[in-house]
């Protein structure tokens, strides 16, 4: 069997495919492994679902191509949550409440703050606790 | 021995020998604190973090027909209109109009004087909204317009409290969730939240007011202001280290400075649920190294400043005094203390990697000879201890 890797997507689906059990389809269909992490349905009936999926990195290029057979936009590199980097000052207030160190310091001397968006949960803690307002929610 | 006049002399032949509270710790270490003493003109401090005692007065100019203002909103944020007709001062922690405050808790406090303050010195277009009564002189009864900085005569930063020396470290002992002016803290000692610049920070690289003092120059969110009086609440008598490092909040600066020479990016709006809104200022600070002992001042080390770790649900509020225990910067860097054998993970305030920037903007500034000493016009007390407000059933 060909390695797994996982992989962390945003999926936004429009009024009309919310009601369709896509995401079923690529755990029987796909064989892949599928842990959400946060979803929500607008009361547009727009859909917001973000998730890792784990497979080979071939069934998760098919799980794709079925995916964007429906008219759903998918993004690769997550961002649910997001930091502006420009809002951000640093302070590290964030860094203690952060369940999984995706908002760390990374540089000891300078103690710059990083974020790496692979780590986050979507737990939003940090946008409740920035005071700089650095950290948004995508939906 | 150095003089004030000459460091100067050196800063303006551009020969000064410049270097950041930070950098200073190993140059000492290497060369020796005599040979040091010597060598070195300046050591730079900085720090950057919330400062709710800020604020800055406004001066619109006069419309025609005049107005005498009595009541006026800055972008719907009340300012105060108790001076002359169209001088006003906004303060930091003003809250917008209609803002629901915590009514429903946490309230999230968006926007509010430090963000219209954050606007102002960005260069944003701001609505200004005024009533009066109507006077003979000044017969404009109402007034709506828009402004930006460059529209003012003048807007002039008056900070009655910067720079505190040293801080308290919150916890939260009680059983829910709380938030504060030092973020939101949760139950039973999960986390724990600092707000200073450690051994960067200027009144504990100067911890006896050697150098600091009413008229120092000071760099303020990029302006060239000065420190116009000791801050609000500066109680310089207080628990000290051997070392003579304070061990809670003790000295405060009140600091000025022209807005219109303000960089946007250290004059931020902050909102703290729950508890309100303020502004992060960034300050730098230079200190002339006179002697060896104000040298060798200049030298403290995360781990020979001490903070008081004080509970936030029940001790702070309530005005106790108690303080649980002491933890050294250093311990606090590492994102994890231990309070009577609990490990508590930790978070900051203030910007260690803003303040370290704005000590190097400063140390380059010094080095270009833009930047000059100013020897104070009077010294900051080292004696007064802060004063509880009574409350008394009657007068006299």
């Amino acid at each position: 069997m060909s390695d797994t890797v996982t992989e962390k997507l945003m999926l936004f689906f429009p009024k009309c495919e919310c009601e369709k059990p896509i995401i079923y389809h690529l755990v029987r269909d796909h064989d892949l492994i599928v842990n959400v992490y946060r979803a929500k349905v607008t009361p547009e009936e727009e859909g917001y679902l973000v998730l890792d999926v784990t497979g080979t990195e071939e069934n998760i290029r098919q799980g794709m191509d079925f995916i964007r057979t429906f008219n759903v936009t998918v993004n690769s590199t997550g961002k649910g949550v997001t930091r502006d980097d420009n809002r951000c000052a640093h302070c590290g207030q964030c860094v203690s409440h952060c369940p999984t160190g995706a908002l760390r310091i990374g540089n000891e001397a300078t103690r710059e703050v990083v974020y790496n968006e692979a780590d986050c949960i979507e737990c939003l803690a940090c946008i409740r606790v920035c005071p700089f307002g650095a950290c948004a929610s995508a939906f | 021995m150095k003089t004030y006049k000459q460091i100067n002399d050196r800063i303006e032949s551009g020969k000064a020998v410049v270097l950041t509270a930070d950098e200073i710790i190993d140059y000492v270490d290497r060369r020796g604190l005599e040979k040091a003493a010597e060598e070195v003109d300046v050591v730079t401090t900085a720090t950057f973090g919330p400062m709710c005692s800020s604020g800055c007065f406004l001066n619109f100019g006069h419309s025609a027909p005049k107005i005498r203002m009595t009541e006026a909103w800055v972008e719907d944020v009340l300012v105060y209109t108790g001076i002359a007709a169209v001088d006003v001062y906004l303060g930091a922690t003003q809250l917008r109009h209609g803002d629901p405050a915590n009514m429903y808790p946490p309230g999230e406090f968006r926007y509010g004087g430090g963000h219209v303050i954050e606007d102002l010195v960005a260069g944003k277009t701001l609505q200004l909204f005024a009533l009066s009564y109507g006077t003979d002189d000044y017969p404009r009864r109402e007034i709506r317009t828009y402004f930006t900085i460059d529209d003012l005569n003048q807007a002039i930063m008056v900070n009655p409290r910067n720079c505190y020396q040293n801080y308290n470290v919150a916890i939260n002992d009680s059983d829910r969730t709380i938030y504060t002016y030092m973020g939101a803290l949760e139950s039973g000692r999960e986390n724990a939240s600092y707000c200073s610049a450690g051994q960067l920070s200027p009144l504990l690289n100067d911890p006896h007011y050697d150098t600091i003092g009413v008229g120092t120059r000071v760099w303020l969110a990029g302006a060239h202001g000065h420190v116009y009086a000791e801050g609000t609440q500066h109680a310089g008598a207080c628990e000290r280290t051997a070392d003579g490092v304070p061990m809670e909040g003790a000295g405060t600066l009140a600091l000025t400075a022209d807005m219109k020479q303000m960089r946007p990016e250290y004059v931020r709006g902050v909102s703290f649920r729950g508890y309100g809104v303020s502004l992060a200022m960034g300050v730098g600070i230079p200190i002339p190294i006179l002697n060896q002992d104000i040298l060798k001042r200049t030298c403290v080390r995360d781990r020979d400043i001490m903070a008081p770790v004080v509970d936030y649900s029940a001790d702070y509020p309530q005005k106790t005094g108690n303080v649980i225990d002491h933890v050294s910067y250093a311990q606090l860097r590492t994102g994890e203390i231990e309070i009577e054998g609990q490990k508590v993970t930790v978070g900051s305030l203030s910007s260690y990697y803003k303040a370290l920037e704005i000590a190097n903007l400063l140390a380059d500034e010094v080095r270009r000879g833009d930047f000059l000493l100013a020897e104070p016009s009077a010294p900051l007390p080292k004696d007064k201890a802060m004063k509880p407000l009574g409350i008394r059933e009657k007068a006299s």
